[in-house]
């Protein structure tokens, strides 16, 4: 007899959300990216479709990072302390779906640099390449009210990314958004409950919902990935079976929390029974990637151009009918 | 959990007034303030003092679906009358009902068939109302014998364990909560249970306590829908407090708005 697989029958799906504006929407990008609207649990094809593959976007910081290790600002070579060529170089030779801005620089502790710098830095960025934006503030709150917002102004029209909208602190940055037409990442702290109520204070202010990314901030690889995949696999099955407030996309920052382990950064000479850190760290960001691809990342912010690669590589053997050219140029 | 909203029932005296001078505004309100309050289906019952239960059930059907998009369920005993709602209705409808009388499921279960419409079951008979649990699952069997052997999807079939007023039958509150339990057993998957919520309280004080208590309870045994009073907010507040209770929705600070804005 043969076996009748057992097949779900979703009754709603993810919200789709658009990143990034042509010159006839107004703006001036030459590509943009489509996340979400998966009507299935990832990759389970046979129960509904996933129109959109994952994307990735590389990250490019306002400074010279003070802590990348060496493995890891060697691809980038003389470009760290210019954004602009940073960004070019992420998306010509290591074809960046999106580069995310991350104004580390605006922080009181690490430069205090004033919203005026931190809009000609996004200016500069926004003018040397032709994907979409992700842009965030330092993480210091106080600072990112008044930097987020200008820095929304200036790229008013370009339908960027911004983030990060917290529980305690998400107005001023939504009011931003939402005079500016950018979309938003809802941040929560490994926190389901927490990432459904940020989302519903947003649409409270009038945000529209299909402008909305989750971000439900993720552990590495050793470092409390499996928690956070279960709490996206708990909001994706809310989200299919009709919770409209936990039905956006995933945003994960891969990289940012991949190569704080020290499995990923230590050199071999002091672990020599680890191997060398030129593998081991682009495998440890691919590996906590490819992870979180599983339990619905639609958007990964990356890194290392090897461990891009290899994810890369990993989504179109995935969807291998959904092969779309990520960006040009 | 389905929510019904009761109404739109001629037996109400300002809907027995409107149905009699043919006020549409007056209906049209009753069902969008039922429908903005959370319910998913609306139940339309002439009354039994209307004059021409065929003409009114029609009147009421085109005037509610003037106004709003729910699906109806059609509350009557005579079988012409709702036949007669279900020639208007645009969407999939649900017969309040029949009992476990084989002459009366001889009539409704092919109507529901033949009109693609989902069925009440009253685990009852022309003999009265049911004694105890046991006598309320022997109906329940029954109910879901006939559906199987005349053809009516099991999905389409709600069962009703038949609820008393408190004040009058008390013992019986228990009785219907442990024959929801019971009657879940029938089948898998478990056929869904139904309640006409309004009935416990019937003639008795703290209307609302009464119903919203008893409604949390039978959503903790395994309630799926209610002919209930969707403008009574704190009715409304515990069946959402309830579902969460049950792990059926995410839990958020701002749970109940939230619901409210599926």
């Amino acid at each position: 007899m043969a076996l009748e697989l057992v097949r779900e029958k979703w009754t709603d799906k993810i919200n789709t959300v658009t990143i990034g504006a042509t010159k006839e929407e107004g703006g001036s990008r030459r590509s943009k990216v489509v996340a979400g609207g998966e009507a299935t649990l990832p990759y389970l094809f046979d129960e509904g479709d996933m129109p959109n593959p994952p994307v990735i976007a590389m990250e490019v910081l306002d400074r010279v990072p003070d802590n990348w290790p060496q493995v890891l600002k060697e691809p980038f070579g003389d470009v760290l302390d210019d954004p602009a060529r940073w960004a070019k170089k992420c998306v010509d030779e290591y074809k960046a779906g999106l580069i995310c801005l991350r104004l580390q620089g605006t922080h009181p502790d690490f430069g205090n640099a004033p919203p005026d710098k931190a809009a000609e830095v996004l200016k500069s960025v926004l003018e040397a390449v032709g994907v979409p934006l992700i842009i965030l503030g330092s993480g210091d709150d106080e600072k990112d009210n008044l930097v987020l917002p200008k820095c929304s102004e200036v790229a008013k029209g370009e339908n960027c990314l911004f983030g990060d909208a917290v529980e305690k602190n998400y107005k001023t940055l939504t009011a931003a958004c939402l005079a500016d037409g950018h979309n938003i990442i809802a941040e929560s702290p490994i926190d389901i409950n927490i990432a459904k109520q940020v989302n519903i204070l947003i649409s409270d202010m009038g945000f529209d919902i299909n402008k909305i990314v989750i971000n439900p901030t993720i552990g590495a690889l050793g470092y409390g990935m499996e928690y956070a995949y279960s709490i996206m696999e708990r909001a994706r099955l809310a989200a299919l079976m009709g919770d409209k407030m936990l039905a956006m996309p995933f945003v994960c920052f891969v990289g940012h929390e991949s190569w704080r382990a020290k499995e990923a950064k230590g050199p071999e000479s002091e672990h020599p029974e680890w191997g060398p850190e030129s593998e081991r760290g682009p495998l440890w960001e691919a590996t906590t990637a490819v992870s979180v691809l599983l339990s619905g990342a639609d958007i990964l912010i990356m890194r290392h151009p090897k461990a891009v690669a290899i994810v890369r590589q990993t989504i179109e053997r995935l969807m291998p009918n959904k092969n779309k050219v990520e960006s040009r140029g | 959990m389905l929510v019904i909203g009761e109404r739109v029932n001629g037996m109400f005296e300002a809907v027995g007034k409107a149905i009699a001078n043919k006020d549409k505004e007056v209906i049209q309100n009753l069902a969008k303030q039922q429908v903005n309050a959370g319910a998913d289906m609306l139940d339309v019952n002439t009354g039994p003092a209307a004059a021409n239960q065929v003409d009114v059930m029609k009147w009421l059907v085109e005037t509610i679906q003037e106004a709003v998009e729910v699906p109806l369920s059609l509350d009557s005993t005579k079988p012409e009358v709702i036949k007669a709602g279900l020639n208007l209705v645009k969407k999939k409808a649900l017969i309040n009902s029949t009992t476990a009388d084989p002459e009366k499921m001889d009539i409704l279960i092919p109507i529901a068939k033949e009109y693609k419409a989902g069925l009440i079951g009253l685990t009852m008979d022309k003999k009265g109302i049911p004694r105890d649990m046991s006598q309320r699952s022997e109906f329940a069997a029954q109910i879901v014998t006939t559906c199987q052997d005349m053809g009516l999807d099991l999905d389409d079939l709600y069962l009703d364990p038949v609820i008393l007023p408190v004040n009058m039958t008390q013992p019986h509150a228990v009785e219907v909560l442990e024959a929801i339990r019971e009657i879940r057993l029938l089948s898998t998957p478990p056929p869904k249970m139904l309640v006409g919520l309004s009935n416990i309280s019937q003639g008795a004080k703290e209307r609302s306590l009464i119903n919203r208590t008893f409604l949390a309870m039978a959503i903790g045994i395994g309630l799926d829908a209610a002919i209930m009073d969707p403008l009574d907010k704190d009715l409304m507040n515990a069946m959402i407090t309830a579902e969460l209770l049950m792990n059926k929705n995410i839990y958020c600070d701002s749970y109940l708005e939230a619901y409210r804005r599926k």
